[in-house]
């Protein structure tokens, strides 16, 4: 297991390496200067800042000293907020951006898991296929279209929650809803396949056979074992929480790395681009890994074999 | 006993017919007749492709249906509701042209005053409806104003089905053209995916040792950098476009059926029918084309089915973040970005095309799930 | 010896896409205290249908018991509520699964799996429970029975995984044992060692055994009484012995024949010919009709009632009619009868023959 976990870091690391130097030559072919949108500085005073950014030496060697910095964990100076370093930014923006994810993706879990319990203790029945409905909706429904709807009934209409920013609980409440749908409906569809798929099947059978309530038939025996399995879908769903999170931060006007990243885009600022998608892609690559590993963990079928894959 | 009086002759041997023994008591068909019939039952992937079929033709006949083009500017009939010559006068309808809100002010004038300065305009289009009298006090005053745009640009005879977006561009015809250019995009991309996918996935499995080896390690590498990042990265390189966002979303979005593909084929290739084909003396290409391309085609369509929609949510999620197509190019999800800009005051221009890229992502997962259940019953993941 | 088990004219149907299955259709039979009964028959002929009945363990949404009683100890098992079902099984009727490798729950330690019934229906500390499930481990012959307990089931072979859910189901000494083809998935050396080991057990604890099995070998060996059903009907009804020396109705005959035994190298086997009727439209008159060469004309009539042969056999086939034309089994089956006592494929025959 151990030499497992060293090997996937190994290939964590190379991973990263490869998108930092892809994103770095990416940028460098980017169409627009950094300074575009700076009308007010003379050619003169323009010069000044490529040369304090190092813009004007020869691009292997802008790649080095990139590479360098990166790994000491050094993201460049932004363009846009001039003497904010990028590593700042982001630590600045991250608190907002966990918070929204985290609780989305603890309610969203949670309630489809319920959800999906719901729906295949009640198979066929009525309360199934109004879950289902529902599951079909969350994956399907884009999430910008979703919070949009919120906020455009729950905010501007009703006014029962603020419309945008980021000042207290409230504000996180509509963000949070249209941000859980995805994972709560990915959960949901899954576990009522796999939860009607183990109450099928022979082991639940000789549960029965014991005698034991049909509550610790289904919890014990039945939920336990869809669970195990829902975290192979825990990365698809982490994944579609921090797109997600792009575009709802937008609507939202919440003050967080997704807002940040779109905003970054517009104004051409580079480094702050590139140090987003850096850290996007290290969350990324470090959820599947966390999850490989859980999963190594966890269940006791592939814990043995585990090492050696 | 009962039994006693049985009459003699019925306890003779009785003759056998010899068709009686072997006779099977079902009409068997064939798996590819089964997986149809059963998608073909199922009635929600039926709608679903109604559904889909009829969004297909109106994307193709919609724009062609009034006389307006997808960017014919005119900033004089900008930001004009819906209106539908035969549905004007249902009220409850939201296609009667008119444009309703609540005002709140000390008083009705100050509330109407408020109403008329929103919408810029003079008393003669706007109907005031006093809710609250007031009380002179900040925000007991309210009023219910109905605005008649049409009436104020002398537009009388004009009717915009979906109203008309920021820049006075008919919203009906957008909406079709951006529908179309939203599906076109995703069916090539999907198309595409399909075929570097099945072609790499296949040589892949098929050839087997190093050559899948040095394949896979391939893909392992494309598989690590997440999708999303090279969507970024690649569109702002290349310049926005449909085409740019198509090539975005094939680079990495043929690895998923590549890696299907080559572990169907893995699987069937050593199966026994395979080995008895081969061993008949069958040929390369006749064992793909007869032995493992049918085998592999439901697996094939199942995932090309979840393609399109995710194509679909993707081109409208760059659009919205403004990495999408430029105007006066017509997306679904450059007219989602349009309509949220104009979602408080105008929220027409959001609505109907947040209910046609939902509609078709709907219909498009329903129906690749009933695909699925009926290509594969014990298939559950 | 007093009865465990009567089970009176018991039918059960499943409800299908394509309509209404009939698996059983009006079965009775009695089990006796500390004696073995076998099941036997084909596939789909409705022997798991029977016993997962008499445990109620059938799904609910798609199955229903049409008529019939299931008295166990003179209590009506059909009549029983869900939650009085709970406190029997596994307390007083256990059952062994088929497949060894699926009817262990993977995520669960196979010691918690064994204490599960104990601290349900004993009212056990957990330490007590663990004592006695290594104690149940120890009798089923799993060596290390301390540190298996804490192990997984895809740590044990197939084999010692029967073991183990034997052991569960014996955990709180039940009355009455169901073994729904517990060898059946198992390789024949780790069947035999399976056979043995619930001989043993039930000369220890006394249980009574229904076991159902498609493999007369296993039925010589372990049985005391053996029941032949085809079609959702009991066909044919005795002791071992009766059984098996003087088989009465053409499935019997069939089946015996079908058996390979070790002795007759250059002999055919029989087979029965065709394959069991649909049944969601069972056929008019005797199900076995259509398969049997000799068949009479009444058989496409009227079904054959219990003939009675002795106080402990009974067949359902007008053959046995006093009128019917006498017919004797194959050659290949009397040859076969008379095999079984040279080679000793019965040991316990002798014992079936004095209860």
């Amino acid at each position: 297991m151990v030499r497992y976990i060293i090997k996937r870091l190994f290939y964590m690391v190379i991973t990263l390496f490869i998108i930092a130097s892809v994103s770095f030559f990416l940028m460098k072919m980017l169409p627009g200067s950094p300074l575009s949108a700076q009308d007010k500085l003379s050619e003169e005073q323009k010069e000044i800042v490529l040369e304090k950014y190092g813009l004007n030496d020869p691009v292997p060697v802008q790649y080095v000293r990139y590479l360098g910095k990166v790994a000491k964990g050094d993201l460049g100076i932004s363009f846009q907020f001039s003497n904010t370093p990028v590593s700042k930014i982001i630590k600045d923006r991250i608190g907002p951006s966990m918070q929204l994810g985290f609780q989305s993706l603890v309610i969203g879990t949670f309630l489809g898991i319920l959800l999906g319990m719901i729906a295949a203790i009640f198979h066929n029945g009525f309360l199934d296929y109004g879950s289902t409905f529902l599951a079909v909706l969350g994956t399907s429904v884009p999430s910008f279209v979703f919070a949009g709807l919120l906020q455009w009934i729950f905010a501007v209409n009703l006014g029962w929650f603020p419309v945008a920013l980021w000042e207290g609980f409230e504000y996180s409440i509509l963000p949070t809803v249209a941000l859980m749908i995805f994972p709560m409906a990915t959960a949901a569809r899954f576990i009522r396949t796999e939860m009607l798929e183990v109450l099928g099947s022979d082991f639940i059978m000789t549960a029965r056979a014991k005698g034991i309530t049909e509550y610790v038939v289904v919890f014990k025996h039945g939920l336990r074992n869809s669970l195990i399995p829902l975290i192979t879908v825990m990365g698809p769903m982490a994944i579609g929480l921090l797109t997600g999170s792009l575009v709802i931060e937008k609507i939202f006007a919440i003050p967080g790395i997704g807002e940040q990243f779109v905003k970054s885009i517009m104004t051409n600022d580079y480094p702050t681009i590139m140090g987003t998608t850096l850290l996007i892609a290290f969350l990324f690559i470090f959820i599947v890994l966390v999850i490989d590993i859980l999963y190594g963990l966890i269940d006791p079928r592939i814990r043995v074999g585990g090492g050696e894959k | 006993m009962a039994y006693d009086n049985i009459p003699k002759e019925l306890l003779e041997p009785l003759e056998h017919q010899e068709s009686d023994q072997e006779k099977i008591s079902r009409p068997s068909r064939t798996f590819m007749q089964d997986a149809t019939r059963t998608f073909f039952k199922s009635v929600p992937a039926m709608i679903s492709l109604i559904v889909l079929l009829l969004t297909l033709l109106m994307s193709i006949i919609g724009p062609w249906m009034n006389e307006y083009g997808y960017d014919d500017q005119d900033l004089n009939r900008a930001k004009l509701p819906p209106r539908i010559s035969w549905l004007e006068d249902i009220s409850w309808l939201p296609f009667t042209g008119t444009l309703t809100e609540t005002f709140m002010g000390t008083d009705v004038d100050d509330a109407t005053t408020k109403a008329l300065m929103r919408f810029d305009t003079d008393e003669e289009f706007v109907d005031i409806d006093v809710i609250a009298e007031g009380d002179g006090s900040r925000g007991s005053a309210e009023v219910k104003a109905t605005f008649h745009p049409y009436e104020a640009k002398d537009l009388h005879d004009t009717y915009f089905w979906l109203g008309t977006d920021n820049l006075g561009r008919d919203q009906w015809t957008r909406l079709w053209k951006g529908t179309r250019v939203s599906m076109f995009i995703a069916f090539a991309a999907a198309a595409i995916d399909l075929l570097i996918g099945v072609v790499y996935g296949g040589i892949s499995a098929y050839a087997g040792g190093r050559v899948d080896d040095i394949m896979q390690r391939g893909i392992e590498i494309l598989v690590g950098i997440p999708n999303l990042v090279v969507v970024l990265l690649m569109i702002m390189v290349l310049n926005p476009g449909i085409t740019s966002i198509i090539i975005a979303m094939i680079i990495t979005g043929w690895t998923g059926m590549a890696r299907i593909v080559r572990g169907e084929v893995l699987k069937l290739k050593n199966q026994e029918f395979v080995l008895a084909a081969r061993t008949l003396g069958a040929s390369t290409g006749r064992i793909i084309m007869k032995h493992l391309l049918p085998n592999i085609s439901g697996i094939i369509i199942i995932n090309t089915m979840f393609t399109i929609p995710s194509a679909i949510f993707m081109e409208a999620f760059l659009s919205f973040i403004g990495l999408g197509l430029m105007p006066p190019e017509a997306s679904l999800g450059t007219l989602i970005n349009t309509g949220f800009d104009n979602l408080r005051s105008y929220p027409f221009m959001f609505i109907y095309p947040a209910i046609v890229i939902s509609v078709i992502m709907i219909a498009f997962n329903i129906m690749a799930d009933g695909l699925r259940d009926a290509f594969d019953p014990k298939m559950h993941k | 010896m007093s009865q465990l088990l009567k089970v009176n004219d018991l039918a059960v149907s499943f409800n299908t896409y394509n309509g209404e299955v009939q698996a059983v259709r009006g079965v009775s039979f009695t089990v006796h205290k500390g004696e073995t009964l076998a099941i036997v028959g084909e596939s789909g002929s409705g022997k798991s249908v029977t016993t997962k009945a008499l445990m109620r363990l059938l799904p609910k949404r798609t199955s229903v018991i049409k008529r019939g009683e299931i008295l166990f100890e003179g209590e009506d098992l059909v009549r029983k509520s869900s939650k009085e079902m709970q406190k029997i099984r596994g307390q007083d009727i256990a059952m062994i699964f088929q497949d060894p490798m699926t009817s262990l729950n993977p995520t669960m330690k196979i010691g918690n799996q064994i204490m599960e019934g104990l601290l349900k229906h004993r009212n056990m500390s957990r330490h007590e429970a663990k004592k006695k499930a290594i104690q149940l481990l120890q009798q089923v012959g799993i060596p290390h029975a301390e540190k298996r307990l804490h192990q997984y089931p895809h740590q044990f072979s197939g084999g010692m995984r029967q073991r183990v859910v034997i052991a569960m189901a014996l955990a709180c000494s039940p009355k009455l044992l169901i073994a729904d083809e517990p060898t059946t998935a198992l390789d024949v050396t780790i069947q035999a060692q399976i056979l043995e080991l619930m001989k043993d057990i039930q000369k220890e604890t006394d249980s009574a055994i229904i076991f159902i099995t498609h493999d007369l070998g296993v039925v010589a060996n372990i049985a005391d009484r053996v029941a032949v059903m085809y079609a959702g009907k009991i066909v044919e009804i005795g002791t071992t012995a009766e059984i098996f020396y003087n088989p009465k109705h053409p499935y019997t005959w069939g089946l015996l024949g079908s058996m390979p035994t070790l002795d007759d190298t250059d002999e055919d086997l029989l087979s029965i010919p065709g394959s069991p009727p649909d049944m969601l439209n069972p056929p008019k008159g005797d199900a076995f009709a259509p398969r049997n060469p000799y068949a009479l004309k009444i058989d496409a009539e009227m079904e054959p009632p219990m003939f009675k042969v002795s106080d402990t056999h009974y067949a359902a086939t007008w053959l046995l009619h006093e009128d019917a034309p006498k017919v004797e089994p194959p050659q290949e089956v009397k040859r076969r009868m008379a095999g079984f006592s040279q080679t000793g494929v019965l040991p316990n025959v002798g014992e079936g023959e004095q209860k």
